[in-house]
């Protein structure tokens, strides 16, 4: 991308982001959006170890028809944990609050976010929410799943239900508050001359999951005080006891849930929009469909809630519209497929760690989109409803999918976040064993849901047991490729080669700046001549 | 965020005060969704059991409703005037009619507690003891159920809207602001408008049903 400057002050020699100031104070009180998202990075990283963990306890239980592992009440908490904390604690914030934090400014043009302060207190309301979560997950019994459906929630399960509620509720001011900052800086802040089609593709998929962060975030937390309020004070509206309908609980937490799906894939299809064109030297195709077709998600994903709630006493004509609107909602999905297929061909192709990542992403991606459209189908739902067809289902695309996007992205910003260069040969070894190790997980459980293995038990019969020893498997394969990134990257902290500016030559205004960005971001403030994207044919 | 000089990441004040308006609208778009749960579960069960609720909804103290809905249309009346009077260069009337406001709020507090006493009193809370028996059984206090969250959220929010407006109001009165920079005024009236607006339609939907004039 050609860029001008706007003023003709002489620059000035700028620190890096990193070594201005160095005391723990200088990190906690930062208004920085790049040291925030150093914070939020290292609060997400844990508790993805922490949701692991329990992924990794489930699989192991479930390598024997009986359970290996655990007593039945302990497995549901551990799956309840492993639920709640990768989806609220992990998955919802991972791109956004990581890469978005860092890389919106940079790739705006701006100096930091519209409201710095606000963004501060983001990460310590999420901060606190996660140590109230966890606290009232490990310290007491809430075996609800990450869904809290009622009556069991209110009548039923462990007090510290309610803990773990106020967390989440506390969480969802973090979300919503860094959803409004985002908003509100794209609206504002872009440089002189970038205009809304000269965006890259990737703020608009935050612009996207951030108006879902602040649209539907209150209807869950609104829904999450109900059940609070009925469970300690007896003002109720969802428990029958109380004369209240348990259904409306599943309408109202699912009007933000399913949204809440979408905040958990949207960033991811920014960064593989980022990604691909980078690594096939092209042109992202279909530039204008590829941005709609991510309005046109954030848009559809809010009419589409009842299809988790096929079988749960809703009319048939409201299903059948859920129904046709969840396939409606596939088509902007399909659309952003086609065209990363269509800028691949004729591209100029290297298959960098990002690009595995991304490939990587794209098919199973795809795997998971599609099942998606099986499951949005009334007649065959009905028969996978509940079975571990569905958990195959949204886990090709948040594990799959997103998290398959997060370390895309994190290889290909680590240079310009850190400055530093990590092993190449170890990257690739990673995504390839994360690829393998992912399939080999979760393609028998499509298999175990067909033949009608139930979700959420403890036990299963006997005929299931090759299956779920394949899963097992591949669980831990899935465990090793995970940890490998901690040593390698680890390693490129310590002792990795520096990074220069723009180790891809790829465009993009963060790459214009130094690695790592000075403070302020850029020395003088970017002028954009040009849409993104500008890679030279190289006539292939 | 704060009247002071310009922050860094901004081009120029004009660019501060355009992003603040548009935070706080964004703001205010959150609260109608925050709101729209409370007033969709409402809607809900007023449509299932529309007697029921017009049955309950006759035991709510309109006289008191009525005044205090008067009282919160009085004072965003007062609010538009001091922010007018802010952007006017006004700021000693600005800053004490942002006060009068704070004392509205203040008062509409205080009679809302008066008739909370008054229902904990009658049982209107749900539960065991619950007074009303509808001729469906419960809806009575589902309707309380959402009677008490509905006002309760509310009077939380004007709570933080006093706190608010003294907070401005303090700072217009000893001049922090001027003509060309009062933003903050902006976003807290349009706060205090938002506020006014939850409880006209909460007017509405808890102390008319079932009382046909």
């Amino acid at each position: 991308m050609t860029v001008a400057f706007a003023d003709l002050e002489p620059p000035v020699v700028a620190e890096s982001y990193l070594s201005d100031g160095t005391s723990l104070r200088s990190w906690l009180l930062t208004h920085d959006h790049k040291r925030i998202a150093i914070l939020y990075m290292i609060s997400i990283t844990v508790f993805f170890f922490v949701g692991g963990a329990a992924a990794a306890m489930i699989r192991l239980h479930l390598m024997t028809p009986a359970g290996a592992l655990l007593d039945p009440e302990t497995y549901n908490r551990v799956f309840t944990l492993h639920g709640v904390v990768m989806v609220w604690l992990f998955l919802v914030p991972s791109i956004p609050t990581t890469f978005g934090n860092f890389l919106l400014p940079l790739m705006l043009g701006a100096r930091d976010l519209a409201f710095p302060r606000l963004n501060l207190l983001s990460w310590y309301l999420f901060v606190a929410s996660g140590a109230i979560v966890l606290g009232g997950l490990i310290s007491g019994s809430v075996d609800t799943g990450w869904t809290f459906y009622e009556p069991l929630s209110s009548g039923y399960a462990s007090g510290a239900l309610v803990v773990v509620l106020f967390g989440i509720f506390v969480n969802g001011f973090s979300s919503i508050l860094t959803g409004l900052n985002f908003v509100v800086t794209i609206h504002r802040l872009r440089a002189p001359g970038l205009t809304w089609y000269r965006m890259p593709v990737f703020c608009w998929s935050t612009y996207a999951t951030s108006l879902i962060l602040m649209l539907a975030t209150p209807v869950l937390a609104i829904t999450l005080l109900l059940v609070i309020a009925e469970r300690l004070w007896g003002v109720g509206v969802f428990d029958p006891a109380h004369g209240g309908d348990p259904i409306l609980f599943q309408h109202m937490f699912w009007f933000y849930s399913h949204p809440a799906v979408y905040i958990m894939i949207l960033p991811g299809m920014g960064v593989i929009s980022e990604i691909i064109p980078a690594f096939a030297r092209k042109n992202l195709f279909g530039y204008k469909f590829v941005v709609w077709s991510s309005i046109a998600i954030a848009a559809v994903g809010f009419i589409v809630w009842g299809h988790h709630m096929f079988i749960a006493g809703e009319s048939v004509y409201a299903a059948l519209v859920f129904s046709f609107l969840s396939f409606v909602v596939a088509v902007p999905s399909a659309i952003k497929v086609f065209n990363w297929t269509a800028t691949l061909h004729k591209g100029t192709i290297s298959f960098d760690s990002p690009m595995l990542y991304a490939l990587g992403f794209v098919l199973l991606f795809t795997i998971g989109g599609l099942t998606g459209l099986f499951v949005a189908t009334l007649a065959f739902d009905v028969h996978v409803t509940a079975t571990y067809f569905v958990v195959a289902h949204f886990h090709y695309i948040m594990v799959g999918g997103m998290v398959s996007a997060y370390f895309a992205a994190l290889h290909y910003w680590w240079p310009k976040i850190t400055g530093r260069l990590y092993a190449e040969a170890w990257a690739r070894f990673a995504a390839i064993l994360i690829f393998f190790g992912f399939n080999l997980t979760f393609f028998p459980q499509f298999i175990l849901g067909y033949l009608g293995m139930p979700r959420r038990y403890h036990a299963y019969a006997p005929e299931f047991q090759v299956w779920n020893v394949l899963s097992s498997a591949g669980s831990s394969i899935l465990a090793v490729a995970y940890l490998l990134p901690a040593f390698y990257l680890g390693w490129s902290l310590l002792r990795g080669a520096r990074a220069p500016a723009n180790p891809w030559q790829a465009t993009g205004l963060e790459w214009q700046t130094v690695s790592p960005p000075p403070t302020r971001n850029f020395a003088r403030t970017p002028v954009v001549t040009q849409p993104p994207y500008q890679y030279p044919r190289t006539g292939s | 965020m704060s009247a002071g000089p310009l922050q860094m990441q901004y081009a120029d004040l004009a660019q501060q005060r355009d992003t603040a308006e548009l935070g706080i609208w964004a703001f205010l778009a959150t609260e109608v969704l925050f709101l729209g749960g409370l007033f969709a579960a409402y809607s809900f069960y007023r449509y299932l059991h529309p007697y029921g609720v017009a049955e309950a909804a006759r035991h709510t103290y309109i006289a008191i409703g009525a005044t205090n809905s008067v009282i919160l249309l009085a004072s965003s009346f007062v609010m538009s005037w001091a922010a007018l009077a802010v952007q006017g260069g006004a700021m000693r009337l600005g800053g004490r009619l942002m006060m009068l406001v704070a004392g509205l709020g203040v008062l509409f507090v205080v009679l809302k507690g008066v008739e909370y006493a008054g229902e904990l009193s009658e049982h209107l809370w749900p539960g065991p003891s619950f007074a009303i028996a509808t001729d469906e059984p419960r809806v009575g206090e589902v309707f309380y159920a959402m009677y008490w969250l509905l006002t309760g959220v509310h009077a939380l929010h004007l709570m933080i809207g006093v706190i608010a407006v003294v907070v401005i109001g303090r700072r217009v009165l000893r001049g922090a602001f001027s003509r060309d920079y009062h933003v903050p005024v902006r976003v807290v009236s349009l706060y205090w408008h938002f506020v006014d607006v939850v409880w006209i339609f909460l007017f509405v939907i808890i102390y008319l049903p079932g009382r046909h004039l």
